[in-house]
């Protein structure tokens, strides 16, 4: 099975996410994600500058920032839905269209369900259609539909399987885009502010679908503006601040009142405060 | 019904079927992404097709579909770029269109004994062997498009965004979506005419949704809906001399506000009862 970009690309073998991953084989140095002195501007205005992220394989990267920070650009700019006015973004060790060999190894969960939903949708027919970055062009197999069971069951939605999308919670919504991400077994999971808005009951299940990911040898890019109950997960933190990143490592521990869920954070610090989430020096 | 003994009402009632069933299939995609009356405005470019082809001789449909292609390949273009000037794009487009038609059928008309009128509202009740053959054909490719490729079709019309990162090919999709909506409006000029095209995919489309809750289950229900009110349509027609396809879309349209207030005095039947009991 190919996870480390060498060699052929294997859709047709089924992921195996069952046995433990094996730590004893040496461990792929190519970066799942590496950016180098990205820039993206949008009407000349720079919204990221001078980006440079590398992701290994197997860690769960939140990108954190105030609004307007540039996160979701940068997340963006990583799936190629952001053009790059300089810099390089590569992909499982591959750049420019040599990715679309690997797209089927991406998994990506926007905030929201799109706009053309004109017509109704069931649950699992959204995510069987997240099934066909793997499926290719061939009609489906039991793998498929197995794939999507699998999927389904993750996030805790396989007794709605049969229900319209629009009937669900927000929260509900949510879970059936990870569903649908999870349903191409990929290897890296892009997620853009996965909890925003959404219930503590989806909130926990999404924890727990990430948790089985990772554990199964996933790659987590994840924005958040506040990791509430993914925090756990989290193996580093990267800070964006005006589009360009404040601090990468170690996930800061948020201080006093800023640990708040539904916490805001729209006002300036005062100098008295301790360095929280955002580090010193930010205002 | 004896009318239906006569050869031409036949063939008027294959055609209208073969319209009822691709409409649908294909105003289905165009309502998932809220571009409903797209099909309106590609009926007004082929109407310069169908001119061309009077004037220079040559088989309408034929002209209707090549211009009606590139037209729909044009929209495509013009969404694919998102402008805000992209209304007025489409307003050229249309308008251009249906003037351009308008403009050479009158030139062709000491030519040919062609007729606007059945070109913009439909002539069912003269169709010949081989334009059923033809409508045929062109349905079948329709259909094959529509049905074989629904699982891409309903992923890029749901969510372009995902689709695109996903890796599926996006912008070829979008242009044989374009392309096949081309061919069904030309097919459906001869039931229903180019102004009334878009009506046959979207209202059976819209009532189907009523009481569906999934993508599948509405597509094969409008499908449904289309061909009964197609072939209801034209009997009415033949019976009650009316316009076929004016014919047709109306009973389309009485079909849903019959099924909308039918469900609507469920409801309200429903609530009462829950209240009494209450």
């Amino acid at each position: 099975m190919s996870r480390t970009g060498r060699g052929p690309v294997d859709r047709t073998s089924p992921v195996d996410r069952t046995s433990p991953v094996d730590r004893t084989s040496p461990v792929d140095r190519t970066p799942v994600v590496d950016v180098r002195g990205a820039t993206v501007a949008y009407d000349r205005t720079p919204v990221l500058t001078g980006i440079d992220l590398r992701v290994s394989a197997r860690e769960v990267v939140a990108i954190l920032g105030p609004n307007g920070s540039g996160k979701s650009t940068l997340v963006k700019a990583v799936l190629g839905l952001a053009p790059l006015v300089a810099g390089s973004v590569a992909l499982f060790g591959s750049t420019g269209s040599a990715i679309r060999r690997h797209r089927h190894r991406i998994g990506y969960v926007p905030q929201r369900l799109g706009a053309g939903s004109g017509v109704p949708a069931t649950v699992g027919e959204v995510v069987a259609s997240g099934r066909l970055a793997r499926r290719g062009l061939r009609p489906p197999r039991k793998a498929d539909r197995e794939a999507i069971e699998r999927a389904l069951a993750a996030v805790g939605l396989a007794e709605r399987t049969r229900d319209p999308v629009s009937a669900l919670s927000g929260g509900q919504q949510q879970r059936v885009l990870i569903a649908r991400a999870l349903a191409a077994e990929p290897d890296l999971l892009v997620l853009d502010e996965p909890t925003a808005g959404v219930d503590a009951a989806s909130q926990d299940a999404f924890a727990g679908a990430l948790r089985a990911f990772a554990a199964g040898g996933g790659t987590v890019l994840l924005v958040a503006h506040e990791l509430g109950p993914l925090q756990p997960l989290v193996t580093r933190a990267v800070v964006i601040h005006s589009g360009r990143i404040a601090h990468d490592g170690a996930v800061p521990e948020p201080t006093g009142y800023h640990a708040l869920p539904g916490h805001d954070h729209v006002h300036p610090h005062a100098d008295t405060d301790r360095a929280g989430i955002w580090g010193p020096g930010w205002d | 019904m004896e009318i239906f003994e006569y050869a031409f009402m036949q063939r008027a009632l294959v055609g209208a079927l073969i319209t009822g069933l691709i409409a649908p299939a294909l105003g289905i995609y165009l309502v998932q992404r809220r571009m409903a009356l797209i099909g309106d405005g590609i009926g007004h470019i082929a109407l310069t097709g169908v001119g061309l082809g009077l004037l220079t001789g040559s088989a309408p449909v034929l002209t209707a579909v090549v211009v009606a292609a590139a037209g729909a390949v044009a929209v495509e273009l013009v969404r694919q770029r998102g402008r805000a000037s992209g209304d007025i794009a489409l307003a050229l487009l249309f308008y251009g269109g249906i003037s351009g038609g308008v403009f050479l059928v009158a030139l062709s008309a000491g030519r040919t004994n062609a007729n606007l009128t059945a070109y913009l509202f439909g002539s069912p009740l003269t169709t010949t062997s081989t334009d059923l053959a033809v409508m045929a054909v062109l349905g079948g490719l329709v259909l094959a498009v529509t049905l074989l490729l629904r699982p891409w079709l309903f992923a890029i019309c749901h969510d372009e965004e995902y689709a695109r990162v996903a890796g599926l090919p996006v912008r070829a999709l979008n242009l044989l979506l374009a392309v096949t909506t081309a061919v069904t409006v030309t097919v459906a000029m001869r039931a229903v005419g180019l102004l009334l095209v878009s009506a046959l995919m979207v209202v059976p489309v819209a009532t189907a949704q009523l009481v569906t809750r999934g993508f599948r289950s509405t597509m094969y229900l409008a499908m449904a809906i289309s061909v009964l009110a197609s072939a209801v349509g034209v009997g009415i027609a033949g019976v009650y001399d009316t316009a076929p396809g004016a014919t047709i879309i109306l009973v389309a349209i009485a079909g849903f506000a019959l099924l909308a207030l039918g469900l609507g005095a469920v409801r309200g039947w429903r609530r009462r009862r829950l209240v009494a009991a209450a």
